[in-house]
């Protein structure tokens, strides 16, 4: 021990970089529990699992192993005090785990150590040295660098001389350490304290304390690190599971507020809400609420966003609670959204299951593992209320601001919607999760004049301009369309009203258009009077022009005929042996007159 | 019959009384030698040629304490006649080990011997 604080004091600068000299972890590999611990249990040293029966130590134990062999190539041994090998084999081969091919590839060395009391008779003094020999030939066959001892405690039933027993334990525990092995010992819970035999008196790195609870008919695992010197670690009780795929210590959160938060917008799938969130909709990676009372078009709106979504070609996980999978589908078709396209494209994942189906955790375990298997951008749980009723509020809304922190750290748009009942207050959930979405809308009906319109508001959107108004939602064939409703003499009309009303201006526009075009009517046909009269003057002008013309043209050669005849008469008059001659033609001309 | 080990007694062909014996140690510590010596004792005055003992030192062969789940060292394993019986220590308690032996006459159940050894070392004193 002093050997190693002189290392650490010289390897130490004292600039504040002492804080990224971490204690060396092996990483376990089980979904979860290296998050909490912060990379995994204290590498070289031992750690205890605790816990009653059945909750899981062994389980831990094994997985650590296998995984260790899987996923870091560490190879480890597992000394069994309680069961055989080949029911160890087969208990983690229901976890889909090959125990057998770890063991013939010498990657992974199994020792069950029977301790049968009445077999046993102490003459005289002994030590465990067997068991130490046992434990190194396996550590030399594979290599191992992590071992289990499952459970160690089993030793004081078979062996009465206890004082021998702890100071070979405390031996153990030391060679163990001088060997750098990583080991994980399970061990029963005591009364009062941590193990029944006070195994955590020997090691103190890590004590890890499993529990296992049933309240309202639903079993619930738990963890937590009681215990985890030189290292920083979630201290919580974690919700664990054991499933088809081991463990998975619930949630992965991360214990800081550390999102990358994107700038980009992604539409509502629904063009008048888009409008009425400054025009683009809502931030990729954000969380969305949308809350209403029963029949305010959520579950609309919730597919109208995936159905946009899909539209896009991004990937959507869409959890219902309610309804089934083929009922939203029929549903939503009659507004116009074709939800089992997208399914058969796989670009939309839809499950539905009942609230009740499982505790909480199970719940958020399976929406992991559906978000981890289908990597969605987006994810729509509806509604988020329901979960209330298999289990407790207080866990429910940590279990969505844990599912919220592992969406965002994602960037996975969370859309949830809420279910008010009615009588209570709109503008809260019952939930308390609104004050952490980013955008919240709400529905709400609008009684008036013997109906009830749906209408939406956003209350809030972080980050960005927002409509102040409240519209109407319309569901229509074509999809959902918010209208502005009729807003006058200090009165929002909407429904039936706002129509009547919307009638009314249409039959004043009708009038007032018919009016003008009357008007320019008359003025038609004033131009078309006048033109009619200026065309029959000028006619009447043309016949009178050639009335006088002629005349002229008549007065012009009767001049002339005149003019002829004074000639003929001067002729007449001045000529005598033609006198006689010339007066028959004047004559003539006289009575021509 | 294995005649691998090395034998310290002699080979006798009546199977009744025949025992079969292991005493497993690791390395030649004090309290193996001891073990050993006061083994080797007790068969001379109670199995005079009615045994074979093998000697295990699991210093050499670890691989062989897995077989008859040894853990504490010295152990005294009883193969034949069956049940098997495990005496561990340094055997330096003659009447327990006898008793572990089956071989007080008047003591037939080894099991209850060995979870009440006070009254029985109190019987056998008797």
């Amino acid at each position: 021990m002093p050997k190693r604080q002189k290392a650490l004091e010289l390897d130490v600068p004292l600039n504040g970089e002492h804080l990224n000299l971490q204690l060396p972890k092996a990483p376990t590999g089980i979904v979860g529990l290296d998050e909490i611990s912060n990379g995994g249990l204290p590498r070289g040293r031992t750690t205890i699992v605790c816990g009653g029966p059945g909750c899981g130590k062994t389980m831990l134990a094994m997985e650590f192993l296998i995984r260790g062999v899987q996923e870091f190539n560490e190879p480890g041994v597992l000394i069994a005090f309680e069961e055989t090998p080949q029911e160890m084999e087969r208990n983690v081969a229901s976890l889909g785990f090959a125990v057998r091919k770890l063991v013939d590839q010498k990657k992974l060395y199994l020792d069950f150590v029977y301790v049968e009391p009445s077999e046993i008779q102490e003459t005289g003094d002994y030590d465990l040295e067997g068991l130490f020999i046992r434990l190194q030939h396996a550590v030399d066959t594979v290599g191992a660098k992590r071992v289990c001892l499952d459970t160690l405690e089993a030793l004081f039933s078979g062996f009465s001389n206890e004082g021998v027993l702890r100071a070979e334990l405390r031996r153990l525990f030391r060679w163990l350490k001088e060997r750098n092995l990583t080991t994980v010992i399970t061990a029963e819970k005591g009364e009062n304290m941590l193990t029944r035999h006070g195994l955590e008196e020997y090691v103190s790195d890590c004590v890890i304390l499993l529990d296992h609870r049933v309240r309202d008919q639903i079993s619930t695992r738990r963890l937590r690190i009681v215990k985890y010197r030189g290292t920083s670690h979630g201290a919580d009780e974690y919700p664990f599971l054991i499933d088809s795929q081991g463990i998975s210590v619930l949630p992965v959160t991360s214990l800081e507020l550390r999102h990358n938060v994107s700038n980009e917008r992604v539409s509502t799938g629904i063009p008048d809400l888009d409008e009425m969130l400054g025009g683009e909709g809502f931030f990729r990676g954000s969380s969305v609420l949308i809350s209403g009372t029963a029949g305010s078009g959520k579950t609309t709106m919730a597919s109208s966003f995936v159905n946009a979504a899909c539209q896009r070609g991004e990937r959507c996980l869409y959890v219902g609670f309610e309804e089934s999978v083929e009922q939203v589908a029929r549903n939503m078709e009659s507004v116009g959204i074709d939800l089992k396209q997208w399914r058969d494209q796989g670009l939309l994942t839809h499950e539905a299951w009942r609230p009740s189906q499982y505790g909480i955790e199970l719940h958020l375990l399976r929406i992991h593992k559906l978000i981890e298997s289908v990597k969605p951008q987006h994810v729509v749980i509806d509604p988020i209320t329901n979960l209330v009723t298999g289990s407790q509020q207080k866990e429910v809304y940590s279990m969505l601001v844990r599912l919220m922190d592992y969406l965002k750290a994602r960037s996975i748009t969370c859309f949830f919607t809420n279910l008010n009942t009615d009588g209570e207050k709109a503008e809260q959930t019952d939930i308390g999760i609104s004050s952490l979405t980013d955008t919240w809308i709400l529905c709400r009906d609008m009684e008036l004049n013997g109906e009830r319109n749906r209408c939406v508001y956003v209350l809030k959107s972080r980050g960005m301009a927002h409509s102040n108004q409240i519209r109407e939602f319309v569901m229509t064939k074509e999809g959902i369309r918010l209208i502005a409703p009729y807003i006058g003499s200090g009165m929002v009309l909407t429904g039936s009203s706002r129509l009547a009303q919307e009638a009314r201006e249409k039959a004043e526009a009708l009038l007032r258009a018919r009016e003008i075009e009357k008007k320019q009517e008359a003025l038609e046909r004033k131009r078309s009077a006048l033109d009619a009269q200026i065309k029959s003057l000028n006619l009447e002008f043309a016949a009178e022009e050639l009335e006088l013309e002629n005349s002229i043209k008549q007065e012009l050669l009767s001049e002339k005929q005149l003019e002829l005849e004074r000639v003929e008469m001067n002729r007449v008059r001045l000529g005598d042996s033609s006198l006689g001659n010339s007066l028959e033609p004047a004559r003539a001309l006289g009575d021509s007159k | 019959m294995k005649k691998r080990a090395k034998s310290n007694g002699k080979v006798v062909a009546d199977n009744d009384n025949f025992m079969q014996l292991r005493l497993y140690v690791a390395g030649q510590t004090p309290r193996s030698l001891a073990a050993l010596s006061n083994l080797k004792r007790i068969c001379a005055e109670h199995l005079e040629g009615k045994y074979k003992l093998e000697v295990i030192d699991l210093a050499k062969n670890p691989q062989l304490a897995q077989g008859d789940q040894i853990l504490a060292i010295p152990t005294l394993v009883r193969n034949l006649p069956v049940p098997i019986r495990k005496i561990i220590g340094d055997l330096s308690n003659v009447d327990r080990v006898l008793v572990g032996l089956d071989l007080r006459g008047t003591e037939q159940d080894g099991a209850k011997a060995s979870q009440r050894p006070s009254e029985r070392r109190l019987g056998a004193k008797a």
